[in-house]
């Protein structure tokens, strides 16, 4: 027993050292990358709004000015007021779709499974002005009702236009989130509920709303932070007296130094940590699916004939309601013209040779950055999944906490960080400022993008069982050469497919690259399609690489689906 | 197929291992013989497999020393082995056909590519499943998994080879043969193999011998029929098949010993010292006294009959004597007379059918 002083723990003996050596530099150097580009900057962010502008000085009077200036206090009211309203629209969206296909046999439930994710793949401020040619003040519905009642609903004037874009655009974070949660009961919990007497509202009162609440306060909050994040809609849509808004107008016109971005920017990080821990809160200690076996969902019953039309009139007028800004955006992007009018005046092909023939740096700038921003999210999303998983490196878990940080982190905040961070930083051999390089706009994307990636990587690495890298380790292959030809080949389709969610919601994104375009030839898709959007002469355009960007987004989607399955056929792990 | 290298021995000298707070493995001692099958028996959470995985190189570093033939393989990373190990899961790659799980060891020790295709139709041959090299694993059953998970561990010619639950995957027909089929595979190679088992069945048919583990302790170690004839504790006199124990204190009393159980039955026995002990016999070694005489050099047990279960081959009595429940077994012929529950009767042990355990 004297032989062996060292500690029980086999990564602290000698011989194991080496085998560590590797992963704890890559551990650090990812530490250090994430440091930089995502803790720092938001550090900074945070310190300065918390500073006098001219001395320099910890001080409150950011926040002071900021509550007694009415304009501030005002923006302040209407965020929080257009996100718990998205909220609402959104769940009344979503609760009748997640009920009808848990509950019933019916056909339709494939279609709201599949038609009702496809709001996600628009970015919601493509849709905004999309949605004013069906649902604003001259639009197709409020000039037909004028024209046969004489009335008129203003759908889109200024705060009402953000809530409905919002919530057409992110009920599926409450329909996914809500289905999950009422599929994974197990059948016999509700059968146990029937079996002891209890029926109807009583039992969907008792038993089923308790258990299906996390799922949905999950996706609520989801929503909640989303919309109070957002920066695209509402400059689109021209709803300046919102804070992201502001946050962005201020930088870009007042200037870096301006005290009042810093202080919206901590007030959105406050807001979105507190929808986090609400929504864990929400999820904590109640993760049903898995402490029960089976599942299966509700007891479904069969409907009959007037109830399957009554749920079907129902779908229908949701998903064209949610449909609506896809079928506007077409239209739009083949008109002549369309305004003051139902539907447009006339058809063309013109705004997509126009598009082709001015914005192709748009679409390649956008493909570039979305692809290294995609890389370097499941490079770094595998290293850190197997550094938390399968070693004991210490700070493992930290680094894991950081990188899912980022999704705390709003696009206007990290964009304000990076433009305060690196512009007194040059590049390397020039005298360019590093925070007007177009690099910086993909680390901003890749940063923002890595949780979902990681989580892709985590999800991956935990369908590789333990012993098929026992079983390779056994046979006389190392720690390397078991990650390179066991661990990331099964790891592969999981890997991917992280790369395409990461690459088709980062062809999209807007509030971090908005704030780093630095000159137009730099410029991705969705800076173009709201630089086009400006004028009334670009919509048409506009339109066009809006369809442009849908289709990216879809396709890659839909590859990621299709890989996800495939490898889970191909190694025999669906049943 | 053959292997080439001779059999060595394995050694384990005071192996301890710790879960965090846990010790899972306490002071084990083992000596292993070249060629022997060997198995580990044990109940779930007794470090049966904590053993094996930590002489594989799994799991936490041990204290004390694990000898593979010669070479001390305490600290060493488990790919620098050489020990072969099949897993309960089977653990064979989805990504990768048959004939590549199979040559992937060999490809790891850079065996020539022509030789590697050799000796995979050898190990593949060996296992009767060369028609399947190019399938995936999730196109076999769970039989032909576990034949593909051996070839590829044998493939290597490791110096010994580990085998953690194989068959627990496997229907109960399959089982059988599977055991029949991996202990004629051992043979044939002459590998020093240790087999896993929470199954006494499996460890009595197939291992030359077998150690007994409980809560981390090697309570036993020898050929299945003395580790059941002559156990050496309670713990293993009630872990291996079904036993009548009774427990109590042996006092000497004029060079004569007898035993006094906890609920005041008293027994003659033959030569024991006294202190705490149990007394240890079969139910199927304690017959019903049919109006019979007892013979000599047996001891008799008066009881109620409180339950009585009929096995289909044997019925089995709960008889209560003394408080103690008591089970036998009757070997069951058609028009065989049943005793009634409830029934008064006698039971008679042969002396040499009982054993004494003490602690």
């Amino acid at each position: 027993m004297t032989s062996t002083t060292s500690t029980r723990k086999g990564f602290l003996r000698p011989d194991f050292t080496s085998a560590q050596w590797g992963p704890g530099t890559v551990a650090a150097l990812i530490g250090m990358f994430l440091l930089f580009v995502l803790v720092l900057p938001v550090a900074k962010v945070i310190f300065v709004a918390f500073q006098d502008p001219t001395t320099g000085a910890l001080t409150l009077n950011n926040f002071i000015d900021f509550f007694n200036a009415s304009l501030f206090r005002e923006s302040f009211v209407n965020s929080f007021y257009v996100s718990a309203m998205s909220v609402v629209i959104a769940t009344m969206i979503a609760m009748p779709l997640a009920y009808f296909t848990t509950r019933f046999n019916f056909a339709g439930a494939a279609i709201i499974q599949t038609l009702g994710m496809i709001p996600l793949i628009m970015p919601p401020f493509v849709g905004a002005v999309a949605m004013q040619l069906f649902f604003g003040g001259n639009g197709t519905i409020n000039l037909l009702l004028d024209q046969y009642f004489g009335f008129t609903v203003p759908f889109m004037e200024g705060l009402n236009g953000v809530i409905l874009v919002q919530s057409v655009h992110f009920f599926p974070f409450i329909l996914i989130n809500l289905s999950a949660s009422l599929q994974n009961i197990d059948r016999s919990m509700e059968e146990a509920a029937l079996n002891l007497g209890s029926s109807g509202m009583r039992l969907f009162r008792r038993i089923v709303f308790p258990l299906g609440m996390p799922g949905y306060v999950a996706g609520a909050s989801l929503v909640f932070l989303k919309v109070f994040d957002d920066l695209g809609t509402p400059l689109l849509l021209n709803v300046n007296n919102m804070l992201a808004p502001q946050a962005y107008l201020r930088i870009s016109s007042v200037g870096i130094s301006d005290p009042v971005g810093y202080v919206i920017s901590v007030i959105l990080v406050v807001f979105s940590l507190f929808s986090m821990w609400v929504s864990f809160l929400a999820m904590k200690g109640k993760d049903y699916a898995t402490t029960q076996k089976g599942g299966g969902g509700l007891l479904r019953r069969d409907l009959k004939l007037w109830e399957k039309l009554g749920c079907y009139t129902v779908i229908a007028l949701i998903l064209l309601f949610v449909l609506a800004p896809h079928i506007a955006l077409f239209l739009l992007s083949i008109s002549t013209v369309w305004s003051f009018s139902p539907l447009p005046d006339g058809y063309t092909l013109d705004h997509y040779a126009e598009v082709f023939a001015t914005a192709n740096t748009f679409i390649t700038n956008t493909l570039i950055y979305a692809g290294l921003a995609g890389l370097i999210d499941i490079i770094l999303g595998t290293a850190i999944a197997y550094i938390v998983w399968r070693t004991g490196i210490w700070g493992r878990k930290a680094l894991d906490f950081v990188a899912m940080g980022a999704l705390a982190i709003p696009g206007v905040v990290l964009g304000i960080g990076y433009l305060r961070m690196f512009y007194d930083i040059d590049m390397p051999f020039s005298d360019v400022p590093l925070a007007t390089w177009w690099g910086i706009m993909v680390i901003a994307l890749a940063v923002r993008r890595l949780p979902y990636a990681l989580r892709a990587c985590v999800a991956a690495l935990q369908q590789v069982s333990l012993s098929l890298e026992e079983a390779a380790e056994s046979l006389g292959a190392s720690k390397w050469t078991t990650i390179r030809r066991i661990v990331v080949p099964l790891m592969a389709g999981g890997i991917l497919a992280g790369f395409v969610t990461s690459f088709a919601t980062a062809a999209v994104e807007l509030s971090a690259t908005i704030m780093l375009v630095a000159k137009e030839d730099d410029a991705p898709l969705a800076y173009g399609i709201y630089v086009f959007m400006q004028s009334a002469a670009g919509r048409g355009p506009g339109a066009a690489l809006g369809i442009i960007a849908v289709l990216i987004v879809g396709i890659g989607t839909y590859a990621s689906h299709l890989i996800i399955e495939r490898t889970k056929r191909a190694h025999g792990l669906k049943k | 197929m053959t292997i080439h290298s001779e059999s060595v021995g394995i050694k384990i000298e005071n192996v301890g291992l710790s879960f965090g707070e846990t010790e899972v493995l306490k002071g084990v001692n083992l000596d292993i013989q070249p060629g022997e099958f060997f198995a580990f028996l044990g109940p779930s959470g007794s470090g049966k497999s904590t053993l094996l995985r930590a002489i594989a190189g799994f799991g936490p570093t041990p204290t004390g020393r694990i000898l593979v033939g010669d070479q001390d393989v305490t600290t060493l990373p488990p790919w620098k082995r050489n020990v072969g190990m099949v897993f309960q899961s089977y653990a064979l790659w989805p990504h990768m056909t048959v004939r590549k799980n199979v040559a992937f060891g060999l490809e790891e020790r850079k065996v020539p590519a022509n030789e590697i295709d050799k000796r995979v139709d050898e190990a593949l041959e060996l296992v009767d499943l060369l028609h399947l090299a190019e399938r995936r694993p999730s196109e076999l059953s769970g039989g032909q998994q576990q034949r593909i998970a051996l070839a590829r561990t044998v493939v290597v010619e490791p110096r010994i080879l580990l085998l953690d639950e194989p068959l627990s995957n496997l229907d109960a027909n399959l089982r059988v043969q599977m055991r029949r089929d991996i202990l004629k595979l051992q043979r044939k190679l002459g590998l020093t193999t240790i087999f896993v088992t929470h199954d006494q069945e499996e460890a009595n048919t197939t291992s030359d011998r077998m150690a007994v583990l409980s809560d981390g302790v090697i309570q036993q170690v020898g050929q299945p029929v003395e580790l059941y004839d002559a156990p050496v504790n309670r713990f293993v006199a009630g872990f291996l098949g079904s036993a009548n124990i009774l427990d109590g204190e042996i006092q000497v009393m004029n060079g004569a010993p007898s035993f006094v159980s906890d609920k005041g039955l008293t027994l003659q026995l033959a030569n024991q010292n006294s202190g705490k002990a149990s007394v240890v016999f079969r139910p199927q070694n304690t017959t019903v006294l049919h109006d019979s005489q007892a013979p000599a050099d047996s001891m008799v047990l008066r009881g109620t009959v409180v339950y009585r279960e009929f096995l289909g081959s044997l019925i089995r009595y709960g008889v209560d004597v003394g408080g103690h429940l008591v089970a036998v077994d009757e070997l069951h012929r058609i028009g065989r007379q049943h005793v009634e529950e409830g029934a008064e009767i006698a039971l008679c042990v042969a002396n040499k059918q009982t054993v004494v355990v003490h602690g």
